[in-house]
């Protein structure tokens, strides 16, 4: 069986691979284009450990197939930041601590993202919410709302 | 057992030409909409080598119209798209709450109703939802289109009426009148994120009296398929769907239902949740058409 060729945009970059058909976004991302800060947790779109955006919707990598991606946009936690410096979501979720292991922080981040640039100002349900598919058994994420609604606030009134 | 093929047909006869070709060659073809339920399965336990169907490439799966008399909702649109659709939330607020409850804001970005309703689970929260709006399935196949009422749709537990070679192309709703609306509540231990343990859709007409002219209720996650309830409606019509006849029809749903004790509840509590859940998603229905 030959492989698919498939022709997508990762972080606003044209990307080619070839992936078997019942390959995930998430294996394509990891194994053969070495985009290893997308994380998997459980494979089975529960953790969303693999969030990425996906046409700017967020979704789970290991719940799309990487076929599926042909002619769509996809930006991973490396498109987050802009140039050298952190993304100002990247950074509000280093100062107030939001995360410990680090395994759900990319989608974490990737989720924060989706929701803030859709909502700017969104207020403690909608976060909750909002983040309901990012498990994380470290931090009892209370630090990851704070650090959501921090980030809100640098993106509405940059430094 | 032969390998994996991924194909994604953008016309009807292309797909139909494909599950052909599949079905002639003694290959399983199995059909991809949003995904959410298919690729858990491959990973899981049915992992055997098939040919997925991407259907998100044609006209007719990606469609939504929301005409004067009918609205059309194509099988392979997200959830998320639903129910950020305000026209479409205006007109079946019950239905698209459905959507809004199933799983993440991730799987909501990719799972579809036409999928949720082909999964077939005695739980999916569209599903009663349909119901209760009288939604009629699309269905292509070889010999043309066919249409079947929602509820004759699911026939098992994850079983569907589809026929071999057929696909679901999406669902027709009546557009409702300014008296009526709907409304749908499922129970589940926590506030997000879990499987309903029963879960009740309404829909109700009003008349100019306050008076219901008709009405259709759905119920799940109590019987092997979500079912409609026809004494349940008829408890409701000619009533101004008051206590007495909320709790006649949460009556007619315990009477209907015929459940299973799992871990997510036992028979007993589950006949009685449903009759609470539909006297609730009653009086939300009936305050949206009365704007209380």
């Amino acid at each position: 069986m030959s492989k698919l060729h498939v022709e997508t945009s990762i972080n606003g970059e044209a990307v080619e691979f070839l992936c078997e058909p019942q390959q995930s976004l998430l294996e394509v991302l990891r194994e053969e284009l070495d985009r290893t800060g997308t994380k998997e947790g459980c494979g089975t779109g529960d953790c969303g450990a693999c969030s990425v955006l996906m046409d700017g919707r967020l979704v789970c990598s290991c719940l799309v197939l990487a076929a599926e991606t042909s002619g769509h946009e996809i930006t991973t936690i490396e498109g987050i930041a802009q140039g050298d410096g952190l993304h100002p979501i990247q950074q509000a979720y280093l100062d107030n601590a939001a995360l410990q292991c680090g395994i759900c922080t990319p989608g974490l981040v990737v989720a924060t993202k989706a929701l803030l640039d859709k909502n700017p100002n969104p207020d403690e349900e909608t976060i909750r919410y909002w983040i309901a598919g990012n498990l994380c058994r470290c931090t009892g994420y209370d630090k990851i709302v704070r650090a959501i609604q921090d980030a809100a606030g640098r993106l509405a009134h940059p430094a | 057992m032969g390998a994996y093929q991924y194909v994604a047909p953008t016309s009807v006869d292309e797909t139909l030409a494909v599950l052909k070709d599949a079905a002639a060659r003694g290959e399983r073809a199995q059909l991809l909409a949003g995904g959410t339920d298919l690729l858990v399965q491959m990973r899981g336990l049915d992992r055997a080598a098939r040919t997925i169907v991407d259907l998100k490439k044609l006209a007719e799966t990606r469609q939504l119209e929301l005409g004067e008399k009918e609205t059309y909702i194509g099988a392979a649109i997200c959830c998320a798209e639903l129910y950020e659709n305000e026209a479409l939330k205006a007109r079946y607020p019950g239905l698209l709450e459905a959507a809004d409850l199933i799983g993440s804001t991730q799987v909501q970005g990719r799972a579809s109703i036409g999928g949720n309703l082909c999964n077939a689970s005695p739980a999916g929260d569209t599903i009663p939802a349909l119901i209760a709006n009288g939604a009629i399935c699309v269905v292509a196949g070889p010999d043309g289109q066919r249409e079947i009422p929602v509820e004759k749709f699911v026939v098992g537990v994850q079983k569907n009426a589809l026929a071999q070679g057929e696909f679901l192309l999406g669902l027709k709703l009546k557009a409702p009148g300014a008296r009526t609306s709907d409304a749908y509540l499922r129970f589940i231990p926590r506030t997000e994120m879990d499987i309903a343990v029963a879960g009740c859709g309404v829909a109700l007409t009003l008349n100019d009296e306050g008076i219901c002219t008709d009405a259709r209720v759905g119920i799940g996650a109590v019987a092997p398929t979500a079912l409609l309830v026809p004494d349940a409606a008829k408890a409701l019509i000619g009533t101004s769907v008051d206590d007495d006849a909320l709790a006649a029809a949460g009556a007619a749903c315990t009477a209907a239902a015929s459940p299973i004790t799992d871990k997510r509840g036992t028979v007993e509590y589950r006949r009685r949740i449903v009759a609470v859940l539909c006297k609730r998603a009653g009086a939300i229905a009936r305050n949206r058409i009365l704007g209380v």
